[in-house]
């Protein structure tokens, strides 16, 4: 496939711990499965996790602070995935200081990364420190990663802040697209009315809806083995991620009434059924 | 634990993300009303401040200045009281949005 005109997506949150890189890592290779060529970058310096989460941390020499630094070149920073050819990784240092990332550098590695790419995934890390200014900063479109849980919630609703006001493009005068996406969701608990449920989350933070994501064994279940959700085998959240990164891409994705009747389906067990 | 007791717990426990729903809701429309991430509010409530102070002579705690998040724009707000003694009408209130 041709490039297209390159796009920055950061995947943010605010707190931690509620799936941020996970949906980098599922973005990402759903991406570079669907033929664009996508890098997923990890901004949370320090504490460096997505190689994990991508299965390559053992292929790690050099990072995006060096490259920003000068010590080693794009090139010889981005890790190729290998199971996906339109996919490549740049890790954070894991070592260094969070002042490493300047603007000027950042700007430098993503207008780099924006010759040979056509999806820049800018996993972010928690809080609203240096390393997630920096994630969110030169951004296109935005993936706020929300749990249906009240801090999960009130740190969404400041990093939105964040976005309408001190990003590059807030700077300019235009905005940030911003999509909401609810992981860890159990829709039987927000019906009992035990869960905050997808409708109050998105009337309080009032942003347009991405995609729900359930609360799944198949996440443990990827990060444990090093693979994105979305190139694990089958399971709700992968079905999920893709349902989500399709709506992103402006396809059109099934109603919610055809997702009733196939999840009514499947709970009959008659489809959907898991091969392993 | 009686059964009455249980279903209570049971009634509480129902009810939590409604709970959840109302103390989101003022949190955020406080956190909202603070500004949330305009760095500068600070610094525009002290300037402002000082060029009030050329013309009136107004309390510190008199100027109030808040940004207010919509869906698409934000709103900013000055809520500036003025002393009676400074102005001959008497207490006034200036606004200005």
């Amino acid at each position: 496939m041709t490039k297209l005109e390159s796009k920055i997506i950061v995947v943010t949150s605010g707190k931690g711990g509620v799936g941020k890189t996970t949906t980098s890592a599922a973005l990402g290779a759903e991406l570079a499965n669907r033929g664009y060529k996508t890098v997923v970058v990890d901004f949370d310096i320090g504490l460096r996790n997505l190689d994990l989460i991508m299965g390559c941390e053992r292929r790690v020499i050099f990072d995006f602070v060096n490259v920003i630094q000068g010590d080693a070149n794009l090139n010889q920073a981005l890790i190729k995935d290998k199971r996906s050819e339109n996919l490549f990784i740049l890790p954070a240092s894991q070592t260094r200081d969070k002042d490493a990332l300047t603007t000027e550098g950042v700007e430098k590695v993503l207008m780099e990364l924006q010759k040979e790419f056509s999806f820049i995934v800018c996993d972010s890390p928690a809080g609203i420190e240096r390393g997630a200014l920096m994630a969110l900063y030169f951004a296109d479109e935005a993936v706020v990663v929300t749990n249906p849980e009240v801090s999960s919630v009130r740190d969404s609703d400041r990093i939105i802040g964040v976005l309408n006001s001190r990003t590059k493009r807030a700077e300019q005068g235009s905005e940030v697209k911003k999509h909401l996406l609810i992981t860890r969701y159990a829709h039987n608990r927000a019906q009992r009315g035990e869960m905050l449920s997808v409708e109050d989350v998105q009337e309080i933070l009032a942003i347009p809806l991405l995609g729900v994501i359930p609360e799944s064994t198949a996440v443990l279940n990827a990060s444990n083995q090093g693979i994105p959700v979305t190139l694990g085998g089958p399971s709700d959240a992968k079905e999920a991620y893709r349902n989500a990164i399709a709506f992103l891409l402006g396809e059109t994705v099934e109603t919610t009434s055809q997702k009733g009747w196939k999840k009514l389906l499947g709970g009959l067990r008659l489809f959907n059924r898991s091969p392993v | 634990m009686s059964i009455f007791k249980k279903l209570l717990a049971l009634n509480a426990n129902r009810k939590s993300a409604k709970v959840a729903r109302e103390r989101l809701q003022i949190v955020v429309s406080h956190q909202r009303s603070e500004g949330g991430d305009a760095e500068f509010l600070p610094k525009l409530r002290h300037e402002l401040l000082t060029v009030i102070c050329k013309y009136v002579k107004v309390d510190k705690d008199q100027v109030n200045v808040q940004l207010q998040r919509m869906n698409n724009c934000s709103v900013l707000e000055l809520n500036i009281t003025l002393p009676a003694s400074e102005l001959e009408q008497g207490y006034e209130q200036v606004r200005i949005l």
